[in-house]
Parts: C-alpha cells; structure tokens; sequence
C-alpha cells in the first residue's frame, strides 16, 4: 500500500538538483516506484541534469532501492547528465561496498561536496 | 551483557513487503533484551527484509492469496529466523553473482549476497522455499 506522505523534497542549488529522501527507508514497491517517477520526472523536465541524491534520512536500504539507483543512473548518463550520491551513512556505505556499487556511482560525504564544481557531471 | 531471554516465534505475513514492520519492532526489542549491539541488529534487519521481500515477490509472486511463514528464535548467543514461501521454489546456486561484469549493472539480484553477506550461517531447503538463517551475537 503506497503512502500518502511525500517521499522526496526536491531543491535547486548551486547548478545542481539535490533530491533528498524523506523517509528512513523505502520499502513498499508503490514507494519505490513513486520515488523513481519523481526522479525520472526530473530528468524528462530537465536532460542533462546535474543530480545529487541525499540520503541522510536513510537509515536502511533494501536491494530494490540499489536497483531504483541504477535505473535513474542509467537515464542520466543516457542524457549526458551527471549523478552524485551523499548523506550516506556507514553502515548503508556498506552495502554499496559489498555490492562494489561504490564502484559505480559517485559517492560524497555530504550535500555541499556533491554540488561543489557546480555540480559537474562525472 | 543483556540477560539471557530466549524468545520463540512464528508469525504468518501477508504477501507486503510492509507486513514485516510490526515483527522487526519485536526482534529489535527482543534482541536487545538479549544484549546485541546496533551492528547485529542492523544486519539482521536487513538480512530478513531481503529474504522477506524475495518470499513476497519471487516464492509468493505478490499473490495475496499466499503468504510466508516466520519462525524466529532468540538467545544471549543467537538469532535464527527461517523464511518459508508457498512458491515452487528455486536454486539458489543458479543465482548470477551480482558484483560481476554486466550483472553489476543490472536492476536486481543481490538479495541473497547481501543475505549471505549480513548473517553468520545460511541454508536453504532441497526445494529452495524455505531459507534458514542465523547470526551469533558479536562480542561487544
């Protein structure tokens, strides 16, 4: 059952569009699939966005939110655009580790260094 | 420390990932009785909503009409939860490793490595529905 609460806030800063999830975790497939429409609503709105995905609320993660991440990561680079992950806490950084998706996505301590250089794309 | 309590249980869940909510607030109480630290009770945590939502949508298919079995146990040493779908089952050795080549890109199939990853002791059946897992508590 999807919940009625806003999963996102969204806000523009310095370039970039930082996305912050609002709730601890994502669990409910009609949450994650909300999540992933805003963000691809985003992108359709704006290609080539500079997006930073704040994950300070977070404080757990399912493998189907690490999936989420990969399908707006795939957009984004099919649009030129740029992708950078912050706010994440060690023990989510763990999961990302295990999985070597610290490997693939852009990972910054916090909101400030994510969209610092303007938030450049890479 | 945490005295020994040791807690027997079996819930039977609802084919929503969100049904397991109201049961990871009683093992996060009952482990903590028992004197585990954060660390275990994040993987825990994270070890069974992963075997719970590969219960609800590959063993259960997300069909309401089916639903999964929870068995748990809790000791000062231990935690054992096992996870029983009314699927057909699967192999779980037939599961890509996901850190490799194109399978780190694509959008799934990582529940079992973070299972095997997060807890101490992982089983499975013959026929694959039912996965036991257990995890000793870590010296604090």
């Amino acid at each position: 059952m999807e919940s009625k609460e806003p999963k996102i806030s969204v806000e523009h800063l310095e370039g970039a569009v930082v996305v912050t999830i609002l709730g601890e975790r994502l669990l409910e497939d009609a949450d994650i699939r909300s999540v992933q429409e805003s963000m691809m609503g985003i992108l359709q709105q704006a290609p080539r966005s500079k997006l930073v995905i704040d994950f300070k609320n977070i404080r757990f993660l399912s493998s189907a939110v690490l999936g989420l991440l990969i399908r707006v990561s795939k957009k984004v680079s099919e649009q030129g655009g740029g992708l950078r992950l912050c706010g994440i806490n060690p023990k989510i950084l763990e999961i990302f580790r295990i999985t070597r998706l610290d490997k693939i996505f852009d990972i910054r301590p916090d909101v400030k260094s994510a969209v610092d250089n303007g938030g450049q794309a890479g | 420390m945490g005295k020994n309590r040791r807690k027997h249980r079996t819930v039977i869940l609802e084919s929503r990932p969100s049904a397991i909510d109201g049961l990871f607030r009683d093992i996060t109480v009952e482990m903590k009785d028992n004197g585990y630290g954060e660390e275990d009770i994040f993987a825990v945590h994270l070890a069974v909503e992963e075997a719970f939502i590969n219960a609800v949508r590959h063993g259960n298919r997300m069909d309401p009409q089916k639903s999964t079995r929870i068995e748990y146990s809790v000791d000062s040493r231990k935690i054992s939860v096992s996870l029983t779908d009314e699927g057909e089952g699967f192999d779980p050795e037939a599961v890509p490793d996901p850190r490799n080549g194109e399978n780190l890109l694509k959008t799934s199939g990582r529940g079992l490595l973070l299972i095997s990853s997060y807890m101490d002791e992982v089983r499975f059946n013959d026929c694959g529905n039912r996965v036991e897992m257990t995890k000793y508590k870590a010296a604090v």
